[in-house]
């Protein structure tokens, strides 16, 4: 499709409406998730299974006043829930959906979503510093830290997949895994190349996922019982709407991103019907694991999650870099 | 070496033991109440304040003795009966109890010696004005016998 101003507004609303939406019902989702996990109901008043419940939170977080406090730093005050949400939906400018829906394909279409990815970091490092707030200060340390940690491993996984498909293109890389489930990367018996630690890749960018959207078990940014409400402790009204829209836009990114690189995008499993219907379902049911994984594990520690990635996720990422470097020179 | 490899699987392992349980919760029924809209049957010894039985016709099995008004530590009760015309016995014509000083020590229950006092299952009883704890017991019985 040709890039004009027409298109690229209408791809622009569809991406923010695909975000709100997904945040606000993601909310819901995990609201009746945690519910059900934990024996209880969840939110069933109002509307039909509490559906009307999101609307209803949104109308009270936008008639909220925004309180800035005294002594922060404004500018990045107001900057950072911005910063937030918007690389989260300039990332869904890139994603294909299915052969045909996607925005505008880029040739280093990787690339530009973790460029854009990187971004989130920095937005809560703004927020913590300049609310002036000591446990927004130290909750913005800790997500930094992590985020280092934890885009090494993530990027080394990526090559990897790179490397496969030979193209940092994204429609390019789901066709290189057209043909069923044993031609998807996720698998490690893939036609030509017999790499047995693809699974285990695949692993490592999912668990690298969870923590670069700072979802639990990896919430230390917003470490609720340690740190008030970490970053966002001073952020009331649609500031703190926006970090939270933020939060679960880059979960649906995540789940997008799991599902092309690993899962075969739109490719159906016995190669029937492929079509934005099974990249549908293949998201919703990432996005279902990460809300069951929430409501599963306990917080890890500052130490077990740096341990984790310096110890054990990138040292495995980088083995299996080289490995498959190394099969795709022998083959 | 082998160490860190055996941390790895059984860290996942445990992992795997942990998202089962979750899973199996998931599916297993709720068991809240939804408490305006359902409510918990009250237990068989639940104290809430005390109320008068009826007989078969609805009337306070009460004979007027007095028990329960001395038998109270707190003064909580304040009972009065008169002789009906051609009738042999009294029969009661109000019966008020002051709930704001009542322990619910059940000594009343106790000392009646007709079968006539009985705690309720009432536990509804937040209020905001104080009247509303001098609670008129022959009335409750008249409202619920319709």
């Amino acid at each position: 499709m040709e890039l004009t101003l027409f298109n690229a507004i209408v791809a622009v609303c569809i991406a923010i409406g695909f975000a709100a939406l997904n945040a606000a019902y993601l909310v819901w989702a995990e609201r009746r998730g945690a519910g059900r996990i934990q024996r209880r109901p969840g939110p069933n008043i109002n509307g039909p299974l509490g559906l009307l419940q999101p609307p209803m939170d949104g109308i009270k977080l936008m008639a909220k006043q925004l309180i800035i406090p005294g002594g922060a730093d404004k500018a990045l005050f107001i900057a950072a829930p911005v910063l937030a949400m918007a690389p989260a939906i300039v990332s869904f400018v890139t994603l294909p959906f299915s052969d045909t829906i996607v925005a505008h394909n880029l040739n280093i279409g990787v690339l530009a979503i973790f460029a854009f990815a990187s971004l989130g970091g920095i937005s809560l490092l703004f927020a913590g510093w300049s609310s002036r707030n000591k446990y927004a200060v130290m909750s913005s340390v800790r997500a930094v830290s992590q985020a280092i940690a934890y885009e090494i491993p993530m990027l080394v996984t990526v090559i990897t997949v790179v490397l496969i498909a030979g193209t940092m293109n994204l429609m390019d890389i789901v066709e290189a895994q057209k043909g069923g489930i044993w031609n998807w990367y996720f698998f490690p018996f893939k036609s030509g190349l017999l790499n047995p630690l693809m699974s285990m890749s695949f692993l490592i960018f999912f668990i690298c996922s969870l923590a670069e959207t700072n979802r639990a078990p990896f919430d230390l940014g917003e470490a609720e019982s340690e740190l008030v409400a970490g970053f966002h402790t001073e952020y009331g009204s649609m500031g703190f709407g926006l970090f939270f829209m933020g939060e679960y836009a880059n979960i649906v990114i995540g789940a997008c991103l799991t599902t092309i690189l690993f899962l075969g995008g739109w490719d159906c499993p016995f190669g029937l019907y492929p079509g934005v219907w099974w990249f549908i379902l293949k998201i919703y049911m990432i996005i279902a694991t990460i809300i069951w994984i929430r409501w599963t594990f306990p917080r890890t520690t500052i130490y077990g999650l740096l341990n984790l990635s310096w110890k054990i996720l990138i040292p495995l990422s980088l083995f299996n870099l080289l490995l498959t470097a190394g099969l795709l020179k022998v083959f | 070496m082998v160490a860190y490899f055996s941390e790895i699987f059984s860290g996942l392992w445990s992992l795997i033991v942990g998202l089962s349980v979750t899973f199996r919760e998931f599916f297993s029924p709720t068991v809240t109440v939804q408490y305006p809209y359902e409510r918990l049957e009250m237990t068989e010894r639940y104290r809430g304040h005390i109320q008068l039985i009826g007989d078969e016709e609805g009337k306070p099995k009460c004979i007027v003795c007095m028990m329960c008004q001395r038998a109270c530590p707190s003064d909580c009760i304040s009972l009065s009966g008169k002789k009906e015309e051609g009738q042999k016995k009294k029969s009661l014509n109000s019966y008020m109890l002051d709930f704001t000083k009542c322990s619910l020590c059940g000594s009343c229950v106790e000392s009646c010696n007709f079968d006539a006092l009985e705690f309720s299952k009432e536990y509804n009883l937040a209020s905001t004005r104080r009247e509303d704890f001098t609670i008129d017991l022959l009335k409750r019985l008249e409202e619920q016998n319709t």
